[in-house]
């Protein structure tokens, strides 16, 4: 499973050390529930499945994390750093869904009457296709919730397979089209470069996906990460690496299918309809503004702090229930690194970063920002009037890119 | 078992009659050191508590190597019919690229011991040693080694060695350095049949140095052989070649530990400890007297070996340069055959280019320099030494392929050697299609006993160093032994094939080959290259070039993606970590032009592995 970071240890009473003040920032939360039905050869997230989780009560996960919610709200008080309503809200997992509609009501409750949650904010769950009904959805639009993302991955069953995938591809369809009636906005997230997947099948995910007319599409290549299923089957052989060619050539392919059917890329990764159909909760992380991640394993970025807490739910119900802090390491990221952090994470966005203010940071000198513009990685035009911008053949080679400014 | 001399003889007051010098020669690995070890425990210098294998191999890298590097001289006391004498023996190391270390050893004995591992028989090292030890007028005890393994075949063995320098094969005497059986008989027939030394006392002191070591707690430590006369402690000495005037801080013998004596008499062997802190202060070769009485005719000395490999050293790190040159500076002073000067490469940024005896020797170097002066270095392809003349008359004297003069060329000189390949008659066919693939020159073919048989060859030293020894291990299952000596220069058809990155030679892959090799040698670097390096976000052609003419072309494909799909809040730390260590990973890379070159593309593409593999796809 994903490791953790290496940091500093943590305060036990949870304290920021604010290094800069971030009133100026926007306030998201994001809760982790660290639940699924089986795990996905691919999938290194931090999740468990049942029997990986002997004695332990899922229906009750809900009220350790209402307490670590007013318990954040005493830190934050106690660090001085200015309370906002909440702007954005996104469960995440895991799969949130697995969760009683019930429990991630009684958790956005709790999230509203600590700190409050602006009227226009956007409140997100991941949902799988199969773990969702009309009357849970229901439930949730009441409740407030107003985005939906479903993980659909692909539209074909031996690419599914491959990816362990258990969904039934059919109720995607079905669910979205419930969700949008209701009166979601609507999202799905996608795979490519599968072992095993061809163009064509591709293609054919990349329709269906856009056949549903959903407000906005994640599609990631696949990441062999270390300690899966997947990495085990590579190593072994059984199964071949993913090709990172024919992954070059399917994120091509998704620009122009996306663009064709109407979506504009705004993150390497993402594509929306239309400016507010883009995910504001992952754009807030884009953005370096403050975020307070709940539930075992969850990031949190606050004035310059990033924590992130104990990885297994039992670490953590036992920490919250002994009232200690659920933090484990943390990091204080210094100016130098903010504008690391801030290059990386910026000019993957489809606004990219200002020329100036790379040039105030003693960065993108005049040959290198030319030689960029000569390898048709960023947008000469765009680079002139002042914003550096990745071409398109630019976000396949951002990581190059962002090593390029920085001068690493 | 108790040692038979209960009194050593004290030096400086030894009777010559009664001290024996000896040499132990043979192959490598027949079993020198073992045999010293022996030696040392019988006559009861190192105590059995003490001993441990190779005892006289000190270094850590010989330890490691399981070989001698340095010859070892040791006093040892011996008893025989009632008479102590004393023994000075010198272990000797059996690699042909040491071969020098031996010859000086040579000039310090009476004797010497040739060993012969009674489970391989006679070597071509064997061979090589015994020609040094006669052209030394050195009476030989021919000796049988490792009897104690099944394999031993010590009659058979015995007929050949007594066909080989006459003699009986009965008096080959039979030993197990690993037992120590025989070795007892093997200290009296020394006594027995070495003869003593002989020198005049009363003359002025002449000593021969054989050895010259840099010691960091002692300084420079001199081993001399005395000849005539004496020297003694608190002295002053001096150099006869430079005429430069020392005082003697402390004179001694090594027993195998260091023990200071009075002084040194007639036909002793020991060292001198000066305060010098250079060995070329103290050359090897040279004749030491005493100041007040100097001695005016110097012994006839040896002729310091010339560095027949060259080879390129630069640190990883560029700023490990000063480093280098000090940890080169501190080798020298005790290997004074290592010559070095500073060279640049543009891919390589700042370093040395180096000579070397051989390859091991360049092996050595290089692992000593990381090793016990923590550095991490790149050496690339070894050269050998081209003597081009111009068209225009010039001379030029090239150690370096790049810098292979470029224009009209009227003739190249290339070094060649004399090789003496022994072998099973078995494998001769692959020897000879072998050593004909390497622009060998056969010279005549000789039996040894009834399945052994020498061939020797004139060939292009730039032959050997390209992987010529594993090439010919692997052919005969190991049972070829090779030895070679210069043997002048000869004109060669040669050419330089340059590697282009993107158009930029590369020099430090440039080589000087044989033109119908080129080809074979543009097309193997390519393709390996191409393995290599890693793909850049633009295309990289990769060239060889004789001149202008390209023989050879591979390209890397410019890399299409190089990004992380998938950044949530919670990757934020890790993926900066992952920046940062590309960071640190870029160090490691070197600039040809635009393309990023790992260091580790350098190690693996001047590797001899690649040689290898580049010789099998020549074919
Ligand atoms: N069985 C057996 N093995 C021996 C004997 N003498 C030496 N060996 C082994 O042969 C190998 C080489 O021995 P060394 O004494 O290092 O040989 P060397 O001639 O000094 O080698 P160089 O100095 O490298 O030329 C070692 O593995 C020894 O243990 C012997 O009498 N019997
Ligand atoms: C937080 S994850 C999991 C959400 C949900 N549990 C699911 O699997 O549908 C969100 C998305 O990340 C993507 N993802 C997960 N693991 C991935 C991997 N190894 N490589 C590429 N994308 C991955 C998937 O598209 C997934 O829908
Ligand atoms: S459903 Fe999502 S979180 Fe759960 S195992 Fe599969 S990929 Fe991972
Ligand atoms: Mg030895």
């Amino acid at each position: 499973m994903a490791q953790l970071p290496k940091g500093e240890p943590a305060p036990s009473d949870g304290r920021i050390t604010k290094l800069f003040d971030s009133a100026q920032h926007s306030f998201h939360a994001y809760v982790h529930i660290p639940y699924c039905l089986t795990r996905c050869g691919y999938c290194d997230f931090n999740t468990y499945t049942a029997s990986e989780l002997a004695n332990h009560r899922r229906d009750e996960y809900f009220e350790y994390v209402l307490k670590e919610i007013s318990f954040s709200r005493e830190v934050l008080a106690a660090s001085e750093v200015i309370a906002r309503p909440i702007s954005t809200v996104f469960f995440g997992g895991g799969t949130p869904t697995l969760l009683a509609a019930d429990d991630l009501i009684q958790i956005l409750q709790g999230l509203r009457s600590t700190f409050g949650i602006s009227p226009e904010a956007e409140i997100t769950t991941e949902a799988n296709p199969d773990s969702v009904d009309e009357s849970y959805l229901e439930k949730l639009f009441e409740a407030g919730f107003n985005r939906i993302s479903f993980g659909m991955q692909s539209a074909v069953p031996e690419v599914l397979k491959v990816l362990e995938r258990t969904h039934n591809p059919e109720n995607v369809e079905k669910n979205v089209a419930i969700a949008k009636r209701i009166g979601f906005q609507t999202s799905v997230d996608l795979i490519y470069g599968t072992p095993g997947e061809s163009l064509a099948d591709w293609k054919k995910s990349l329709q269906v996906a856009t056949s549903l007319e959903t407000d906005h599409i994640s599609a990631y290549s696949l990441i062999v990460e270390p300690g899966t299923k997947l990495n085990r089957q590579i190593e072994s052989g059984q199964i071949s690496p993913p090709d990172e060619d024919l992954h070059a050539q399917m994120y091509e392919m998704v620009e122009q299918v996306l663009v064709e059917a109407g979506f504009r890329n705004y993150e390497v990764s993402n594509w929306a309809r239309g400016v507010d159909s883009r995910s504001k909760h992952n754009m807030a992380y884009w953005q370096s503004q403050d975020w307070w991640g709940y539930g075992p394993g969850a990031h949190s970025h606050i004035a310059g702090n990033r924590f992130w807490n104990v990885k297994h739910p039992a670490a953590y119900a036992e920490r919250i229930s002994q009232a200690i802090s659920p933090a484990l390491e943390r990091e204080l990221v210094d100016s130098d690194n903010r504008v690391v952090e801030k290059v990386m994470l910026e000019l993957r966005l489809v606004d990219g970063v200002d020329v100036q203010w790379l040039r105030s940071q003693g960065l993108a000198g005049p040959k290198i920002v030319a030689e960029l513009i000569a390898d048709e990685l960023i947008e000469g035009a765009s680079a002139i009037s002042g914003r550096m911008t990745l071409t398109p053949k630019g976000r396949l080679l951002a990581d190059a890119v962002i090593r390029k400014v920085l001068e690493f | 078992m108790s040692p038979r001399a209960k009194t050593a003889l004290e030096p400086a007051k030894t009777n010559p009659e009664l001290i024996r010098n000896f040499c132990i020669i043979a192959h490598i690995d027949h079993g020198k050191s073992t045999l010293a070890d022996r030696m040392l425990q019988l006559t009861g210098v190192v105590d059995d508590r003490s001993m441990r294998a190779q005892y006289l191999d000190r270094m850590d890298i010989e330890r490691e190597r399981g070989i001698t590097i340095k010859s070892q001289a040791v006093r040892m006391p011996w008893e025989l019919d009632g008479q102590t004498y004393a023994l000075n023996m010198i272990d000797t190391p059996g690699h042909v690229d040491f071969t020098y270390e031996v010859s000086r050893s040579l000039a310090a004995c009476e004797g010497a011991v040739l060993l012969v591992d009674a489970a391989q028989g006679i070597e071509a090292q064997t061979l090589a040693n015994l020609y040094l030890a006669l052209e030394n007028d050195l009476t030989i005890i021919p000796v049988l080694n490792k009897i104690d393994l099944p394999a031993a075949q010590p009659e058979k063995y015995a007929e050949e060695l007594a066909e080989l320098i006459g003699g009986k094969p009965e008096d080959c005497l039979k030993v197990s350095g690993k037992t120590g059986v025989g070795v007892d008989q093997l200290l009296d027939v020394i006594i027995r049949t070495v003869p003593n030394p002989v020198g005049d006392p009363n003359a002025p002191a002449r000593a021969m140095i054989f050895d010259s070591v840099y010691d960091t707690y002692r300084g420079v430590v001199t081993y001399v052989r005395m000849v005539d006369g004496s020297l003694s402690a608190r002295e002053k000495i001096t150099m006869l070649s430079t005429k430069a005037v020392h005082e003697l801080l402390e004179i001694g013998v090594s027993s195998p530990e260091p023990e200071p004596t009075k002084g040194l008499g007639v036909g002793e062997v020991g060292y001198l400890i000066t305060g010098v802190k250079d060995v070329r202060q103290s050359k090897v070769g040279d004749t030491v007297t005493t100041s007040l009485k100097p001695a005016t005719t110097a012994l006839k000395g040896y002729s310091e070996p010339k560095p027949m490999v060259f080879s390129g050293i630069y640190p990883i790190d560029g700023s490990d340069y000063p480093n280098l040159r000090e940890a080169l500076d501190k080798l020298k002073l005790s290997d004074a055959s290592l010559v070095y000067e500073p060279e640049t490469s543009v891919a390589l940024g700042f370093g040395f280019r180096c000579g070397f005896l051989g390859l091991l020797h360049l092996e050595i170097i290089t692992e000593r320099l990381e090793r016990e002066f923590g550095l991490d270095l790149i050496a690339t392809a070894p050269s050998v030494v081209y003597e081009v003349t111009l068209d225009d008359k010039k001379e030029v004297t090239v150690t370096n392929p790049s810098e292979y003069p470029v224009g009209k060329i009227s003739k190249v000189l290339e070094p060649i050697v004399r090789a003496t390949i022994l072998s099973p008659k078995d494998y001769v066919g692959t020897i000879m299609e072998l050593c004909q693939s390497r622009r060998g020159n056969m010279l005549d073919m000789q039996y040894f006993g009834t399945d052994r048989v020498q061939l020797r060859y004139d060939m292009p030293l730039a032959e050997i160093v390209f992987d010529f020894f594993d090439n010919l291990k692997s052919r005969t299952q190991g049972y070829a032994s090779l030895d070679y000596e210069e043997n002048g220069l000869s004109e060669g058809d040669l050419v330089k094939v340059d590697i282009l990155l993107q158009g930029e030679q590369v020099d430090a892959f440039s080589a000087i080959v044989h033109r119908e090799k080129a080809y074979a040698y543009g097309v193997m670097m390519t393709s390996k290259l191409r393995e290599l390096i890693p793909r850049q976000q633009f295309e990289v052609p990769i060239q060889a070039a004789v001149g202008a003419r390209i023989i050879a072309r591979e390209t890397i494909r410019a890399m299409r993606k190089d990004v992380l799909a998938k950044c949530y809040g919670g990757d934020i730390s890790r993926k900066r970590k992952l920046l940062e260590k590309q960071k640190e990973g870029k160090k490691r890379m070197k600039m040809v032009g635009r393309v990023e070159v790992p260091q580790e593309a350098f190690i693996a593409a001047l590797s001899s592995d690649t040689e290898k593999k580049g010789e099998k796809k020549g074919k």
